[in-house]
C-alpha cells in the first residue's frame, strides 16, 4: 500500500481539469480506505490476491519506452482483422504508430482518453467514473486513481460501426514489475450499434499487472457487444471490470474469453434500467499449470419485461483453480424477467479445481428465472464410444474438450474471433495433450 | 395425536427435571458464574462443567455472525434468563389469555381443547387419564437396547457415551450460537441405538414432556452404533407458545459404520404477528457425521419462526457414506428463512441430495443457502442439487446462495435452480373446478412440495399439508 501512496504522490497532476485530479484524489483515498480485498470478503471469497498486493507492482504511468513492435507483430500476438478499427497501447501507452482507426464512420468518435480529455473535457467529465464503482471495489477505485489513458468512444444517434473497433493491450519486456491501468469508456445513443474487441496480450513471460476498467453505456435500442480476450502472460495478473448500464430495449453482449494470467479476475456488471432490455454475458476459460481464473458476473433487473442470459463455461488442468459467482438481482418493480444462467465445469485433471456460486436474489413474483451449474470429468461413455469407433484414446479426449469448448465459442458473432478462437482452443488441447 | 399428548401431559410428573422448581429462576444476565449455576443446579460432573466454561470463555472471543440473509434488532445476550425450568413461567389461567389467532390455528388443525390448553401453556389440570403410552414405549425401546432419554438424565446414567460424541461433531467452538448453547444449555434429548439394532418405533420427543419445553438451549444428540437404524421426529406441528425469544439449539447425530439415521422436523415456533411484533428467533446448528456406508437423511418442514437460521449439514467422511437433505420452507407476513445445507464429501464414493422447496408469501424472504464441498480425496463423490422457489404474492422475496466447491475431478455435481410465480393458469384452473383461491393455492403448493413430503413420516406428512395451507392463508387477496 506504502508503495502505491509514493507512486500516487509522484503521478504528474494533469493540467487544465481540475477535476480530474480531484476525482483521482478522491478515488485513491477510497482505495487506501478500502484496501485489496481479503477472502473474508464474500465476493472475493474463493480468490485471494494478497500475490498482487504483496508484490507492490509500480504504476507505468511515467514516460514512455520505446517499443520495437511492428504491426505484424500485433496481429501475430492477438486476433484480429486488417479491417478492424485497431487502437494499440503498449504497456498502458498509445501507440499511433500501430494503430488504425481512420475509416470510421465521420460521427463517431473513438479518441484516446488523453485527447478526449483535451478536445471534449466535458463529456469524460460527466460520465468518467460514472458508471464504474470506484467508491465500493477496491480495484476499480485503484484503476481510477491511476488511470494513464484509454479509449473513449462515442457512437451516436443511429450510427451503426461495421467493423469492430479492436482495442489491444499489449505488455512487453519492460512491463515487468509494472501496473497498468487501461480504461475505456463507451457511449452508444439510441439505435447505435457497435462491436469492441479488447485483447491483453504479452510478449513474453513478464510479470505484471493489468487493471482494467471499462464503462458501457448502452442507449435505447442501441446494440453494443464487447469481446473480450485475455491472454496475459502466465505470470502476468490481471482484474478486469466492466460497468454496463442499459437502457430500454437495447441489447448488451459480452464475452470474455480467458487463458493468460498467473490470477485473473473479470468482473461483469450489467444493470438493466429501461424495459425490455436484453443482456448476453458468456464466456470460456481454460486454465492449466498453477493458474486461478475467477469471474465474476452480477446482472440487475431494474425494469420490467428484461431478459437475461449467461453461459459461462471452464476448462482446467494441471492444479488450477476456476472460480465462477454469478448473480442475479431481480427488484420488486422487475417483473416478468426472464433469466437463465448456466456455468459448466470441466476438470481434466486430479488436481484441479473449481468453487462455484450461482446466486438469485428475487424480489418480484412474476419471474422466472434459473440457474444450473455442474462439475465434472469427460464423460467415460462418449469417450468409450469413440475408442470402440477407432478413435485413440487421446485424440478422443481432446475432441471431446473441444466440443465442450465450441458451445460456448459459438456464441461470438465475429466470425474472424471465432474462427481465431476455436483454431487457438483446438491447438491448444491437441498441444497440451500431447507432452 | 392425542394418546402421544397424553403421554407427554403424564410424563411431566415423572422426571426429576422439576424437583427444584423455586430456585430455578435466575437473574437475567450471562456470566461464568451463570454457567457454574446451571451446572451446579443440574447436578452435573466436573468434565461436563470444564467443557461448558471452555465454550464460554471461546464464546466471548466471537462475535455474532450477520452474514445471514436476515435482519434483526441487535439481541442483548445480558438482558436474558439462561435458566428457567418449566414451571417458573406463569400460566394462563384460561384459553381467554390466548392469542386468538393461535386458537384459530388450532382449530382448523383439529386439535382438540385439552390439547390446545396445553399446547398454549395453560396451565392443565390433572385430568388426563394416565394411560402410561411413554413407559410402554420405554419398555419396548429397553428390550431392544435402546437409550432415549433426556440429556440431564443421560449425563448421570451413561457419562461415557456422553463424553466420548458430546460435542464430537459440532465441537463448542464450531460458531457463535453453538458456543452460546454448549455453555448454557438446558437440556434436551440423548438417543444411543446399539449395534446391529433396528429401532422399533419411530422417537419422537411426543414421548418426553420435558423435551417439550426443554428451554430456549436445546441440545440433542443421537448416536446410531454400527448397522443401527433410527428415524427421530422433532417438533410439532401445532404452533407453540414459547416465552423465549432466542433459541439457539444444536443437534449432533453420529451414524457410525453402516447405520443409518432419518432425521424429521417441523418447526412451528410462533412467527410473530401480521406486522413482525414478536416470534422466536430460531438460530440452530444441526450436523451430522457419517462414517463407512452409514446415511444421515434431514427432513424439514419450517413453517414458523420470525426468523430461522439453520443449515442441517452431513460430514461424509466415510467412504460410500450418503447424506440427504430435503426441504421446505415457507415464509409469510414478515417472516424470514435463511436455512439450506452443508454435504461435506471427504470418504470416496460419497453421494448427497439436496431437494430444497422454498415458498415465499406476503412481505417473507426467503434463503437458500447450501455448500457441497468435495474434498480431494473424494474420489467418485456425487452430489446432486435441486432447488426451487416459489413466489405468492409481489413483495415477497426468494434468493439462492449456493457455493459449490470440487477439488477432485471424478467427482459429478448437477445444481438446478428455480424461482417462479405460482402459476396462474394452474390457479385458474382449479378454480373454473370449483375450488376456492386458497384452496387451489394450497392443492399447487402441496404438488410442489411433494418430493419432500414424501420423505416425512406419514401422520407427519399429512400433518405438514395442513400446516402449509394455514400458514400459507390470506396471502392471495
Amino acid at each position: 500500500m506504502a508503495t502505491y501512496a509514493d507512486a500516487f504522490a509522484a503521478l504528474v497532476p494533469s493540467t487544465g481539469n481540475a477535476w480530474l485530479p480531484e476525482l483521482k484524489r478522491a478515488a485513491f483515498d477510497r482505495f487506501t480506505t478500502l484496501g485489496f480485498p481479503t477472502t473474508r470478503n464474500e465476493d472475493w471469497h474463493y480468490t485471494s490476491v494478497t500475490p498482487i498486493a504483496e508484490k507492490a507492482f509500480r504504476p507505468m504511468g511515467g514516460a514512455k519506452t520505446v517499443t520495437g513492435l511492428s504491426a505484424m507483430d500485433v496481429a501475430a500476438l492477438a486476433i484480429g482483422d486488417s479491417s478492424w478499427h485497431r487502437l494499440v497501447f503498449v504497456n498502458g501507452h498509445f501507440e499511433p504508430a500501430l494503430s488504425a482507426y481512420a475509416g470510421l464512420p465521420a460521427d463517431v468518435s473513438v479518441l484516446t482518453l488523453a485527447e478526449a480529455l483535451k478536445t471534449t473535457p466535458e463529456f469524460v467529465m460527466e460520465r468518467l467514473g460514472n458508471l464504474a464503482a470506484w467508491t465500493d471495489a477496491p480495484f476499480t477505485a485503484m484503476n481510477t486513481a491511476f488511470v494513464q489513458d484509454g479509449v473513449v468512444i462515442h457512437v451516436p444517434n443511429g450510427t451503426v460501426i461495421d467493423e469492430p473497433i479492436h482495442i489491444v493491450h499489449v505488455a512487453d519486456a519492460h512491463a515487468e514489475g509494472g501496473a497498468i491501468f487501461p480504461r475505456l469508456l463507451v457511449v452508444a445513443e439510441e439505435f447505435a450499434q457497435v462491436t469492441i474487441v479488447e485483447s491483453h496480450v504479452a510478449t513474453g513471460g513478464e510479470s505484471y499487472f493489468t487493471n482494467a476498467v471499462a464503462e458501457i453505456e448502452v442507449g435505447p435500442n442501441a446494440i453494443v457487444q464487447h469481446y473480450k480476450v485475455q491472454q496475459e502472460s502466465t505470470s502476468a495478473f490481471h482484474v478486469g471490470t466492466i460497468q454496463v448500464s442499459q437502457a430500454r430495449d437495447s441489447s448488451f453482449h459480452s464475452f470474455s474469453f480467458a487463458t493468460g494470467a498467473a490470477l485473473s479476475r473479470t468482473n461483469v456488471y450489467t444493470r438493466l434500467s429501461g424495459e425490455n432490455a436484453e443482456t448476453r454475458l458468456n464466456g470460456l476459460y481454460m486454465m492449466d499449470g498453477t493458474q486461478h481464473a475467477d469471474h465474476q458476473t452480477f446482472v440487475e433487473h431494474l425494469a420490467p419485461h428484461c431478459a437475461s442470459r449467461e453461459l459461462y463455461k471452464g476448462i482446467l488442468d494441471g492444479s488450477s483453480h476456476g472460480v465462477f459467482n454469478g448473480k442475479v438481482y431481480v427488484d420488486p418493480i422487475a417483473q416478468k424477467t426472464d433469466g437463465k444462467q448456466t456455468n459448466h465445469a470441466l476438470l481434466l485433471s486430479e488436481t484441479a479445481k473449481v468453487d462455484t456460486k450461482p446466486q438469485l436474489e428475487i424480489f418480484a413474483d412474476d419471474v422466472k428465472c434459473t440457474h444450473g451449474a455442474t462439475v465434472g470429468k469427460l464423460d467415460h461413455m462418449a469417450l468409450f464410444y469413440l475408442k470402440s469407433r477407432g478413435v485413440g484414446a487421446e485424440n478422443a479426449r481432446s475432441l471431446l474438450t473441444y466440443a465442450f469448448a465450441a458451445e460456448a465459442l459459438e456464441l461470438i458473432e465475429i466470425d474472424t474471433l471465432r474462427i481465431g478462437l476455436e483454431e487457438r482452443v483446438f491447438e491448444h488441447f491437441t498441444h497440451t495433450r500431447q507432452r | 395425536m392425542s394418546a402421544s399428548i397424553d403421554a407427554l401431559v403424564n410424563k411431566e410428573y415423572q422426571y426429576g427435571f422439576v424437583t427444584d422448581v423455586d430456585a430455578d429462576t435466575i437473574a437475567p444476565g450471562l456470566s461464568e458464574d451463570v454457567v457454574r449455576l446451571i451446572s451446579a443446579k443440574k447436578n452435573e460432573p466436573q468434565w461436563l462443567l470444564d467443557w461448558r466454561l471452555k465454550a464460554y470463555r471461546r464464546w466471548l472471543t466471537m462475535t455474532e455472525p450477520h452474514w445471514p440473509n436476515v435482519k434483526y434488532p441487535v439481541i442483548d445476550y445480558q438482558a436474558s434468563r439462561y435458566y428457567s425450568a418449566p414451571k417458573s413461567v406463569k400460566p394462563l389461567q384460561s384459553l381467554d389469555d390466548v392469542d386468538p389467532e393461535l386458537l384459530k390455528t388450532y382449530d382448523k388443525l383439529g386439535i382438540s381443547l385439552t390439547e390446545q390448553k396445553f399446547l398454549a401453556g395453560v396451565a392443565v389440570d390433572a385430568i388426563f387419564d394416565s394411560v402410561s403410552v411413554g413407559t410402554t414405549m420405554k419398555d419396548e425401546l429397553a428390550k431392544h437396547g435402546v437409550i432415549f432419554c433426556s440429556f440431564s438424565e443421560a449425563v448421570h446414567s451413561y457419562p461415557e457415551l456422553i463424553q466420548k460424541y458430546l460435542g464430537s461433531v459440532v465441537p463448542y467452538s464450531d460458531n457463535f450460537f453453538a458456543a452460546l448453547n454448549s455453555a448454557v444449555f438446558s437440556d434436551g434429548s440423548f438417543c444411543y441405538v446399539p449395534k446391529g439394532v433396528r429401532c422399533p418405533i419411530e422417537l419422537s420427543t411426543y414421548f418426553r414432556i420435558n423435551a417439550a419445553d426443554t428451554g430456549q438451549f436445546e441440545r440433542t444428540l443421537i448416536v446410531a452404533d454400527e448397522g443401527a437404524y433410527v428415524s427421530y421426529l422433532e417438533g410439532c406441528t401445532a404452533p407453540k407458545r414459547s416465552t423465549n425469544q432466542l433459541h439457539a439449539a444444536v443437534v449432533e447425530l453420529v451414524a457410525l459404520d453402516n447405520a443409518s439415521i432419518k432425521y424429521s422436523t417441523v418447526q412451528n415456533w410462533y412467527a410473530g404477528d401480521k406486522d413482525g411484533v414478536g416470534g422466536i428467533y430460531n438460530f440452530v446448528t444441526k450436523r451430522g457425521k457419517a462414517m463407512t456406508n452409514s446415511k444421515i437423511s434431514w427432513t424439514q418442514v419450517e413453517t414458523g419462526s420470525a426468523i430461522t437460521w439453520k443449515y442441517p449439514s452431513v460430514i461424509l467422511q466415510g467412504d460410500n457414506s450418503t447424506g440427504e437433505f430435503y426441504s421446505v420452507a415457507v415464509v409469510n407476513n414478515k417472516q424470514q428463512a435463511d436455512t439450506g445445507t452443508k454435504m461435506i464429501h471427504i470418504g470416496r464414493n460419497t453421494k448427497s441430495t439436496i431437494i430444497s422447496k422454498g415458498i415465499s408469501a406476503g412481505e417473507g424472504q426467503n434463503s437458500y443457502r447450501g455448500q457441497v464441498k468435495i474434498l480431494p480425496k473424494a474420489t467418485g463423490a456425487r452430489n446432486y442439487t435441486q432447488c426451487d422457489s416459489m413466489l405468492v404474492g409481489n413483495k415477497c422475496g426468494a434468493h439462492t446462495f449456493p457455493y459449490i466447491e470440487v477439488a477432485n475431478n471424478s467427482a459429478t455435481l448437477e445444481h438446478e435452480a428455480s424461482t417462479s410465480k405460482i402459476g396462474e393458469d394452474q390457479i385458474f384452473y382449479c378454480k373454473a373446478r370449483g375450488l376456492s383461491t386458497e384452496q387451489a393455492i394450497s392443492l399447487i403448493v402441496s404438488g410442489f412440495c411433494r418430493e419432500v413430503f414424501k420423505e416425512l413420516p406419514m401422520e407427519f406428512a399429512l400433518e405438514a399439508q395442513q400446516l402449509l395451507g394455514i400458514t400459507l392463508e390470506g396471502s392471495v387477496g
